[in-house]
């Protein structure tokens, strides 16, 4: 399959995650949507690692090519964890203070 | 890697102290003691001594800019805590937690001022990222904290994925994570590398000015900053401002050239809209504390000029303006802090009051608005001249120079207040010890108003 397949179809999915980000007004559904946007990097990047690869195989270079983009995943994937942990933490303040999680709360602070 | 290293470990031993010690005092005091062996850490490997000597195949590299940069901020981060030491205790009864997440920043620093692959970048940026949030929901009862550590989060955590989204972008266009990547070095079978190479420069430059602070990503700034307890505002806005200033400053001189005049362009537009946004809402503000974060806003505009063309005058101005800012900010922070209420009002009278504090602040003021003598000046000449030498427009220095003295006017509203308003400040009793901490930040201002050589004479060592 050409990569600009992959290509649009992780933009559609980091689109539905940027889009759910701005619209949506539960906290968790909000975190979800970013989780969304960082797994559409993820799969990205693995289909460019997928097309170096073939490509240095093709031309008979050293077959290990693309390889630093599959470990970026693992390192995404890693500090998308460290940050939920954080993120869930600051969820459950905010809910222990205003038993709600609406982001309509947020906007104290402007006046 | 030296600073990595220590700095790690350092955090690791500070979080086992908030068990095992009790007393806040000596928890300030390991901190300080910490931060010193970190400071002698990374000098000794600017003199060639490590801890570990290891290949990091091409991740990191070592520049005297980068190590100077960094024992600059880790001195910054002593100053902070020595005078900060005791409002951080009265926060939690666990001073050390903090101490430690103090430390696990420092190791984003130093990452960040030694990258020289996209990945280190990204890891730098979220090592410094995820204990500011913590700081700023530090006032676990209190709401504003709450909303401000959700909002810091949320919008954070967003510019990662678009950050994120660029690096990819970068990647699938060249090849590599490297910063000195020949661009496209074998034909990869579709033809837009070169469109997916200036939208992935695009996003990545998008989400650093958000990570700075810089129009038109810098909505979250004011109600971030007012929202944090006020000693951890200081350190956002100045210690991890700086060194995203510098990360900033690593990629797109290596990079942007892909670019090409359109980048020109771009960054002018920013700078600008950063401008103009920090300055004008600045005027309009009640509240100090806002006032102050607005204006650390503008500032980053200012700061920005550093990027426009890669030169040995660029890399000593931002140097010297963010160190200068720093000290400058701090202090102000620092006596804002004492005060019960964050309005102009408060400052009333505080002249008559206590008239070593006030002068203190005066300098503080007068180095951030840029006025002769104090370290401000110096700063904002050399960032003007670096960008003259970059063969910006005379233009767009003026503009700057406009803009500069437009701040003048909301930093001189706490000055007037203090002088020539009469009344009571609103101030918490303050030990003499303070102001004499305070007098020995402002004393260092003057000296850098006076000598700013001292200062970036190491960088040729």
């Amino acid at each position: 399959m050409p990569i600009q397949y992959y290509i649009y179809f992780c933009l559609a999915l980091f689109s539905i995650g940027v889009v759910g980000v701005l619209t949506r007004r539960n906290a968790i559904i909000v975190f979800m949507c970013i989780e969304l946007m960082l797994n559409a990097v993820n799969l990205l990047l693995v289909a460019f690692s997928k097309m170096y690869n073939g490509l240095a195989v093709q031309n008979g270079v050293a077959n290990t090519a693309g390889i630093d983009a599959q470990i970026f995943v693992f390192f995404i994937m890693v500090v998308a964890a460290a940050e939920v942990s954080i993120g869930l933490a600051i969820i459950v303040m905010m809910y222990r203070n205003t038993h709600s999680i609406d982001i309509n709360f947020l906007n104290r602070l402007k006046n | 890697m030296n600073a990595i290293i220590v700095s790690t470990l350092l955090g690791v031993i500070m979080m086992f102290c908030s068990w095992g010690i009790k007393s806040q005092q000596v928890q300030k005091n390991i901190a300080l003691i910490g931060l010193f062996i970190l400071i002698i850490a990374n000098l000794a490997q600017s003199s060639g001594w490590y801890v570990v000597d290891y290949d990091t195949k091409g991740m990191l590299t070592y520049s005297i800019f980068g190590l100077y940069a960094n024992t600059l901020l880790f001195a910054l981060t002593f100053i902070y805590v020595w005078i900060n030491g005791e409002e951080i205790a009265k926060i939690n009864n666990t001073s050390a937690d903090f101490y430690s997440l103090f430390f696990f920043i420092l190791c984003g620093i130093s990452v960040l001022t030694s990258f020289d692959n996209l990945l280190m970048l990204f890891l730098g940026i979220e090592i410094l990222s995820i204990p500011l949030y913590i700081l700023t929901g530090a006032d676990k009862k209190n709401m504003f904290s709450n909303e401000a550590a959700l909002k810091y989060f949320l919008m954070g955590s967003f510019s990662t994925g678009i950050l994120l989204l660029g690096i990819t972008f970068i990647y699938g266009a060249t090849g590599s994570f490297h910063l000195t990547a020949p661009v496209v070095s074998i034909s990869t079978g579709f033809a837009q590398e070169q469109i997916l190479l200036s939208t992935g420069l695009i996003l990545l430059f998008a989400a650093m000015n958000f990570k700075v602070s810089a129009a038109p990503f810098h909505f979250w700034t004011p109600d971030v900053y007012d929202g944090a307890p006020t000693v951890f505002t200081s350190f956002m806005a100045t210690i991890a401002k700086a060194a995203g200033f510098i990360a900033f400053i690593n990629v797109f001189n290596t990079q942007y050239k892909a670019l090409g005049y359109s980048w020109t362009l771009l960054l002018t537009f920013v700078i600008l809209s950063t401008l103009l946004v920090g300055n004008i809402i600045a005027v309009f503000q009640r509240s100090v504390k806002r006032m102050l974060a607005y204006s650390s806003i503008a500032q980053a505009g200012f700061m920005l000029f550093a990027l426009y063309g890669k030169s040995e005058i660029s890399n000593e101005s931002i140097l010297l303006y963010a160190v200068v800012y720093s000290i400058a900010t701090i202090g102000i922070f620092a006596v804002l802090v004492k005060m019960k209420e964050n309005s102009f009002e408060a400052f009333n009278g505080l002249g008559k009051a206590h008239p070593l504090l006030a002068f203190a602040t005066t300098v503080f003021l007068f180095s951030l608005a840029g006025i002769p003598l104090t370290g401000g000046f110096f700063a904002k000449y050399y960032m003007l001249s670096a960008l003259l030498k970059a063969g910006a427009g005379l233009w767009l220095v003026l503009v700057a120079v406009v803009f500069a003295a437009i701040s003048i006017y909301y930093y001189f509203k706490i000055i007037q207040a203090m002088y020539f308003t009469a009344g009571v400040p609103a101030i918490n009793p303050l030990p003499n010890q303070y102001k004499y901490q305070l007098l020995t930040l402002a004393i260092l201002l003057l000296v850098l108003g006076v000598f700013p050589n001292l200062l970036l004479n190491y960088l040729y060592f």
